[in-house]
């Protein structure tokens, strides 16, 4: 069980899940306290407590401000606003409800995404004196993105235009003008005050000229049904159940399609197939299990199979590659950097991902395509992503369960974005290693010798450049085969077409890592004098090797003594402000946690330096 | 419950032997069948509830055959803390939000399930299924990541716990809807009986032992009660009711124009007295 089923829905009772969306002060809010007042949900206590706060923080005069009942979190108090999710649960006898309240603040994106991300429905009020804003068409996108099918426009503050038919009319032609572009199946409008309650909960006789039905009305009658039950069966494995040695069952939830006893098996991403030998609940074996159902299944032959694999029907398969392009929309503060290694959650697999190309930001105002290096906080964009190994999945369009994934941060563990795949890209599936007769052992064993990278890290000017020179001559008197990458060098033939903003130096460090690798498969032993001021690149570049392959030297230096040397002057540049983006002055250097090895430099010579790296060396037998 | 158990090194289940406990159990039961249970239990004893809440939960633990951990904060204890000598807000900070932080850190568990839900008061409403603790168990609402769909992400850095929150979107009447349906044991107290209870702050304080001193004017007295919701004694108010089956609970409910947490004298200190609570590193 991921989050355990309701028992509504266990009954079959329906239940609806809708987000409001909306600018400030639209009165998102003051609806739902509406909705719950007038169908007579919200408790005596409640009301009491409201009457109170109205008072104290209410902006409605002497009247009930319904908005406070939804606004939990103090500081939202204190501003006015709604600065997170909140989730309301009602009932009528009709049908359940779960409301999410989304902040309609500019930089709150995310909030809104999050919701919409679980929502089938979508109310988006319009305050009637403003008419359609940007906002209005940013909400629309992030709706239509996700995947919502299902639109309610509330023109709200109706009252505050004399009720006039014309206004309303209006609104809804400009809006349906170009929410045509966003392939919503349905698209409802409702003249309404949520303050004063007209078409909310019962029909006002101050319009005249509206012949539909009230909005509560509406949401308790729309059928959503979604086609998870009809679709193709998915089940992401989310644990191993192996009480002992005589059980091994798979648990998790299917996620859309049924299953049967019986039923042959497919185990994306192995190309193994078997068949289903039971479907265990704690009441017994059953036959059948449908999309929602918590179930362990056992299947008929020994597979390995762990947590991270999907099963699925083989007559309907999920893709399976390494490379996709899909839409993405990024929360975090920290920018995304094409190249920089992250990590993803794809149903209950989590794998190293990174983006290996934006292919075009998306300007939430227009849905224009604009060009992009990276993307900062609640940007949305259409990127083609590179996985370590191949993840099975389906088209988020098809399945919403197999198409969504998150990004996250390997330090801080931060969700930092959210994504919707589109498609497989060819390359991915097409493109394999040639393997070659010879290895790099052999290639090395000639030299007599085993191949490693010496990483060395540190501020400019803290002497990685000459440590890395000596430790070179004295490999190279003893005999060894060894060659030395340094920063400035790279740039001045393959890197020189990048500069120095991070997304530059992202890739910088990219290429320097894959051409460390090919030298390191000629047996060399490779040292590598780079700035590299991220850990998210030293990390990517140390993955690409062993354990005992990559050994990461922090040349310590502090920024004081860096400056004070300044052996190429940059520092003094840099403090001029001809030089930009210099690490240390206007950029940032990320300190390594645990290298290998520690180099204090202060009062300390070169030589003595260079030393405890050639110890290391043979200490992990990579030199005799 | 099983991302819980597949993602983290150290889980347990926060056990409070009310409702949403019961259901969170059997929930988890069913959830790892065939196989036990693959996590204690934990209670954090702040040695004032109910004599029949203590009853039911070393009863459900020997039926069960669970491992259940017992906490009682001794240091808060020997300091003569108690929601009589130093108030509710006192009491509930040192015998439970700090006794919760030192049975958390005494075992190592990095990730807790608690049976708390969205509906139950407006600064749950916003919690994440997944509620992410920073060293210290420090909850900051601010800095909570964001949920979609339902892929939850459960990393943390070592220090870091999560308090994981599997009923979040059930209400109350789905609670007992769903104890009548699998026919789950709960605590008697839930049921209406006499009860000997005097009147305080508007509410019905149950006299369960000889510790509750009376005040002025006070006079016990036998009244057919039950309990919406249960914590310590002299903290949790009775409601007047007839219901004595879980029929006549779920039939109450429909027609009650209170909420659930009106009961709790905690809760009504001041409004945002919760998250205050929270932030400290309450449930």
């Amino acid at each position: 069980m991921e989050c355990a089923r309701l028992p509504a829905e266990e009954t079959n009772k329906d239940l609806l899940r809708f987000l409001t969306c909306g600018s400030v002060d639209d009165g998102k809010s003051t609806l739902i306290g509406r909705l719950l007042h007038d169908s007579k949900l919200i408790f005596e206590d409640q009301l009491s407590t409201l009457a109170k706060d109205s008072i104290r923080y209410g902006t409605t005069g002497d009247d009930i401000d319904f908005a406070l009942l939804v606004d939990g979190l103090e500081a939202e108090r204190e501003q006015g606003i709604t600065i997170d999710v909140a989730y309301r649960f009602f009932t009528t006898p009709r049908r359940s409800f779960i409301v999410t309240d989304t902040p309609g603040h500019e930089q709150y994106t995310r909030n809104m995404a999050t919701a919409a991300s679980k929502a089938d429905l979508a109310i988006i009020l319009i305050d009637a004196r403003k008419g359609v804003l940007l906002q209005t068409r940013r909400h629309s996108l992030i709706c239509s993105l996700l995947g919502l099918r299902h639109v309610v426009v509330a023109v709200n503050k109706i009252d505050l235009v004399a009720y006039q038919a014309d206004i309303f009319d209006r609104i809804v032609t400009d809006y349906c003008a170009f929410a045509s572009q966003f392939g919503f199946s349905s698209i409802v409008s409702f003249p309404i005050s949520a303050r004063n309650g007209d078409n909310v909960v019962k029909l006002s006789d101050k319009t005249p000229w509206y012949s539909g039905p009230a909005l509560l009305d509406y949401l308790e009658t729309i059928n959503v049904e979604n086609e998870t039950a009809e679709a193709s069966f998915r089940f992401p494995v989310q644990w191993v159940n192996r009480p002992n040695a005589d059980f091994r069952g798979y648990a998790g939830t299917v996620v859309s399609g049924t299953v049967n006893s019986g039923d042959p098996i497919f185990v994306a991403g192995s190309s193994r197939t078997s068949s289903v030998k039971e479907l265990i609940t704690s009441a017994g074996p059953q036959q059948f299990a449908q999309a929602g159902d918590a179930i362990t299944i056992t299947l008929a032959d020994e597979l390995d199979i762990a947590r991270g694999d999907l099963l699925a029907s083989p007559m309907s398969r999920p893709e399976v590659s390494d490379q996709f392009a899909a839409h993405i929309i990024w929360m975090s503060d920290q920018a995304l950097m094409p190249g920089r290694s992250y990590l993803a959650r794809i149903g209950t697999r989590v794998t190293p991902i990174t983006v290996t190309g934006i292919r075009h930001k998306v300007d939430v105002n227009t849905s224009a395509h604009l060009a992009a290096q990276t993307l900062d906080l609640n940007d949305i964009a259409f990127c083609n992503f590179a996985t370590d190994t191949p993840v099975a999945f389906d088209p988020y369009v098809h399945n919403h369960k197999t198409g969504a994934f998150i990004v996250i941060d390997r330090f801080t563990n931060h969700t930092l974005g959210a994504g919707m795949i589109a498609f497989g890209l060819r390359r991915g599936t097409t493109i394999h290693r040639q393997t070659t007769l010879l290895g790099k052992s052999e290639r090395a064993a000639q030299k007599r010798q085993r191949p490693a990278i010496v990483w060395l890290t540190g501020l400019s000017g803290a002497g990685k450049s000459t440590i890395a020179n000596i430790v070179e001559r004295q490999l190279h008197a003893a005999g060894h085969h060894t060659m030395l990458l340094d920063g400035d060098t790279m740039r001045h033939g393959l890197n020189r077409d990048l500069g120095f903003t991070e997304a530059d130096r992202v890739e910088n460090i990219r290429r320097a890592s894959e051409v460390a690798k090919l030298l390191l498969d000629a047996g060399l032993i490779v040292l590598c004098s780079f700035i590299s001021p991220y850990r998210a690149e030293r990390e990517m570049a140390r993955r690409l090797f062993s354990d005992e392959e990559f050994i990461e030297v922090f040349v310590d230096t502090p920024i004081d003594e860096c400056v004070r040397r300044d052996p190429k002057g940059l520092y003094a540049k840099a403090k001029a402000g001809t030089i930009k983006n210099f690490t240390g002055i206007d950029a940032p250097y990320e300190a390594p946690h645990n290298p290998e090895i520690h180099l204090h430099t202060i009062g300390q010579q070169p030589e003595q330096l260079s030393e405890k790296i050639i110890r290391k060396l043979a200490e992990l037998g990579r030199i005799g | 419950m099983r991302e819980v158990v597949a993602e983290f090194k150290k889980p347990v289940m926060l056990y409070s032997i009310g409702k949403d406990s019961s259901v969170m159990l059997h929930l988890a039961i069913k959830a790892f069948h065939p196989a036990e249970l693959p996590f204690p239990l934990l209670h954090v004893d702040t040695t004032w509830k109910f004599r029949e809440m203590i009853a039911f939960r070393d009863e459900t633990a020997r039926r069960l055959g669970i491992e259940m951990l017992v906490h009682v904060n001794h240091d808060g204890l020997s300091r003569g803390i108690g929601p009589i000598a130093s108030g509710s807000s006192v009491h509930t900070q040192i015998m439970k939000t700090e006794a919760l932080k030192q049975a958390l850190d005494l075992h190592g568990f990095d990730a807790a399930l608690g049976g708390a839900r969205r509906d139950e008061e407006k600064s749950r409403a916003k919690e994440r299924i997944f509620s992410f603790r920073s060293q210290g168990h420090v909850w900051d609402p601010r800095n909570q990541r964001p949920e979609l769909w339902n892929l939850f992400n459960g990393r943390i850095r070592p220090g870091e716990t999560v308090r994981v929150f599997p009923l979040s979107n059930w209400t109350e009447l789905d609670i007992w809807h769903y104890v009548m349906l699998e026919n789950i044991a709960v605590v008697p107290l839930y049921f209406a009986k006499h009860r000997p209870v005097v009147r305080r702050d508007g509410t019905w304080i149950m006299v369960d032992d000889n510790r509750l001193p009376f005040r002025p004017n006070e006079e016990p007295e036998v009244r057919l009660v039950r309990f919406r919701t249960l914590g310590c004694y002299p903290l949790t108010g009775a409601i007047e009711s007839h219901a004595v089956s879980l029929e006549d609970i779920v039939s109450e409910m429909q027609s009650t124009r209170v909420s659930e947490r009106q009961g709790r004298l905690i809760d009504s200190d001041e409004s945002a007295s919760m998250e205050k609570k929270k932030r400290e590193g309450y449930f």
